[in-house]
């Protein structure tokens, strides 16, 4: 009755084709984004932002990029690490190379060279299909994991093979607090995302969700779906991409190869299944729900006595994840996001029964 | 020793780690025919049988007692997935069963370690250790024993599919699941079936790669192996595993001999799936796979 559609008059466009057409979710936004930008990185410790939020919002980046190509174009990435690492690696190289660069820019152009690769292996789905696409993206993780290895120009001859990643400062202001770095994913984030939102709506966007749906149809109704998947499959390196260049920067403080392992990829395609196939905001609700789960069971686990051997709960929160992630897709294929739209619809008649 | 007969011995050297290969790509290819299922937990169906009989072994069983007390496991393992993931998912799209499958197979991975520890255990099988000279190719005899297995394993199989009846259900659903739900097959027993012999596949591939590996976390991974095996061969046939993980485990010894010194070694990490990818992109549905149209 008080969170609805209806009664809220449009005069203009552009009120109709704003993101958040109803005012409680517009007003939630924006306290989510004070809260986020504001409140919590002068209030939370910094182990909480560190070591919690901090890689809860780069692996949110990443799950959305893996969403456009999985929950969106309908094409199951194993590649999403390997994604990273071409970010993470192309990130490196621009800083150390050409220093005049300023490190925004250095990461969205890493981002472009994700994608660029991306876009490269997404021309194998042009002749091949379903579940042979995922035996393809698993060869690009593993043939970008090889050559990030072999190719001693990539990790700038260093003997280790492991990059330390130079501290960020921008216009001569160091950045390397805590505080700052969170701040920076905080800010790629947040517009990345709103770049996701809107790039799922417009045309691009809709030619996905067809071909996902069904390709013969999409080619029937003037689809071009060569198109769609380059596109999909660029749009997911260059998120992930970007993704890969803040893990490195912000989060470890190196660029490593063992960061972006076949483990990663199944992580955040763990993430995309239980936040919500085909959702922006399911992909932030599956990382927060990834990041979480381990602490809340270790947590557990010591709240239990802490009689648990450490490789007991390691094995334990194997089963617990395969379990849940089993459990969603039979109950709710459509993950937490899809919880939230059933929470919204409840709002929508609220205080009423029906 | 002449280069030619170097060749020959890398050559048969990769063709016999290819029959292990071919072990376990025959488990995620007989669940595929029947099911329609891409089985991602068949490498942690591996490692849960090896595990099992290495377990059970130690305990003290005698070999045979613990190789059918892992059998019955195994079949039990299947009729719990049969029940628990497989009902509730008839009828999703296929894509929302293979991330099932994934899940799965980190459950098992977790219910596998939870039972038995996560240290590496050895497993002997008593096989020739010693390899053998024919002619002046070395050849080890361990893995010509394999191979006879497995060509044990694979005749089997199909006296079962073309003897049994069973097994004519089996093929009868793998040809067209309502016309075979119609004729009265019942659909939840054949899947399980299905599901209890890709765990005797399992089974036979755990011992085999444990008895080489050890049986460990790292089993799991020989799954990979068997990925660009069933790209190459196609999905449901059975004689297209077997021929394309020949081809797989002799190109890959062959490439990382004769190539993989110019680039660094390494390469067998993806080059079967670079090989598997390249015939795709000629023939999309793998050297024998099955062709189908198109419709909206």
């Amino acid at each position: 009755m008080f969170y609805r559609h209806v009664g809220s008059m449009k005069t203009s466009y552009a009120q109709e084709l704003q993101l958040f057409p109803v005012a409680q979710e517009r007003w939630a936004f924006l306290a989510l984004l004070v809260i986020g930008g504001v409140v919590l990185p002068r209030m939370a410790d910094s182990y909480w932002l560190g070591s919690i939020l901090l890689p809860f919002l780069i692996l949110s980046l990443a799950a959305i990029g893996a969403n456009v190509l999985t929950g969106y174009a309908g094409q199951i990435s194993l590649g999403s690490g390997g994604f990273m690492a071409v970010g993470a690696y192309a990130a490196v190289n621009l800083v150390i190379r050409v220093p005049a660069l300023p490190f925004p820019v250095t990461f969205l152009l890493a981002g472009v060279v994700a994608g660029a690769v991306c876009a490269l292996f997404g021309l194998l789905s042009l002749r091949i299909r379903g579940l042979y696409v995922v035996v393809a993206t698993l060869m690009a993780q593993f043939l970008i994991e090889w050559i990030c290895t072999h190719v001693p120009w990539l990790y700038l001859n260093n003997a280790s093979g492991i990059v330390g990643a130079p501290p960020l400062s921008l216009f001569g202001i160091p950045m390397t607090s805590v505080a700052a770095r969170y701040e920076i994913a905080f800010i790629f984030t947040v517009l990345l995302a709103l770049l996701a939102r809107n790039l799922v709506r417009s045309p691009e966007g809709r030619g996905w969700l067809a071909v996902r749906d069904k390709e013969t149809a999409a080619v029937l109704t003037g689809i071009s779906v060569p198109r769609a998947k380059i596109t999909a499959f660029a749009v997911c390196g260059f998120f992930c991409g970007v993704a890969g260049a803040l893990w490195s920067f912000l989060y470890l403080g190196n660029v490593d190869v063992e960061a972006f392992t076949m483990h990663r990829s199944f992580q955040i395609l763990f993430m995309v299944i239980i936040g919500g196939l085909g959702s922006i905001a399911g992909s932030f609700l599956g990382a927060c729900f990834i990041v979480l789960l381990p602490v809340a069971i270790t947590n557990l686990a010591t709240l239990l006595g802490g009689t648990i051997r450490p490789d007991m709960v390691a094995n334990l929160e194997l089963m617990i994840f395969g379990g849940l992630i089993i459990g969603f897709l039979i109950l709710e294929p459509r993950g937490l996001a899809s919880l939230a739209m059933r929470a919204r619809e409840r709002l929508r008649r609220w205080p009423f029964k029906y | 020793m002449s280069p030619l007969s170097f060749f020959f011995e890398v050559l048969i050297g990769g063709l016999l780690s290819g029959v292990m290969y071919t072990l376990v790509a025959l488990g995620f290819v007989l669940i595929f025919k029947a099911s329609g299922v891409f089985n991602f937990a068949q490498g942690a169906m591996v490692l849960f049988a090896a595990l099992n009989f290495v377990g059970f072994t130690e305990l003290g069983l005698p070999w045979w007692t613990a190789l059918m007390v892992t059998l019955a496991a195994m079949v039990v393992l299947a009729m719990a997935i049969e029940r628990a993931v497989l009902r509730p998912l008839l009828g999703q799209d296929h894509m929302i069963v293979f991330m099932a499958t994934i899940g799965l197979s980190i459950f098992i991975e977790g219910l596998a370690q939870l039972i038995w520890g996560t240290d590496v255990r050895g497993l002997n099988l008593g096989l020739p250790e010693d390899p053998i000279f024919i002619g002046d190719i070395l050849v080890s005899r361990a893995d010509l024993m394999t191979a006879a297995v497995a060509a044990l394993l694979v005749l089997g199989l199909s006296l079962f599919f073309t003897l049994t009846r069973i097994g004519r259900a089996l093929r009868a659903v793998a040809e067209d699941t309502q016309a075979a739900q119609v004729a009265g097959v019942p659909l939840g027993m054949i899947w399980a079936v299905v599901w209890s012999a890709a765990g005797v596949i399992a089974l036979v591939a755990g011992l085999v790669w444990g008895a080489r590996l050890g049986v460990q976390f790292a089993l799991t991974l020989v799954a990979l192996k068997a990925l660009p095996v069933m790209l190459l061969g196609g999905f449901n046939s059975i004689p297209g595993a077997i021929v394309a993980g020949l081809l797989i485990g002799a190109s890959e010894k062959l490439a990382e001999v004769y190539i993989g010194p110019y680039v660094g070694g390494g390469i067998e990490n993806w080059f079967p799936y670079a090989l598997a990818v390249a015939v795709l992109v000629f023939r999309p549905t793998g050297l024998f796979g099955s062709t189908g149209v198109a419709r909206v």
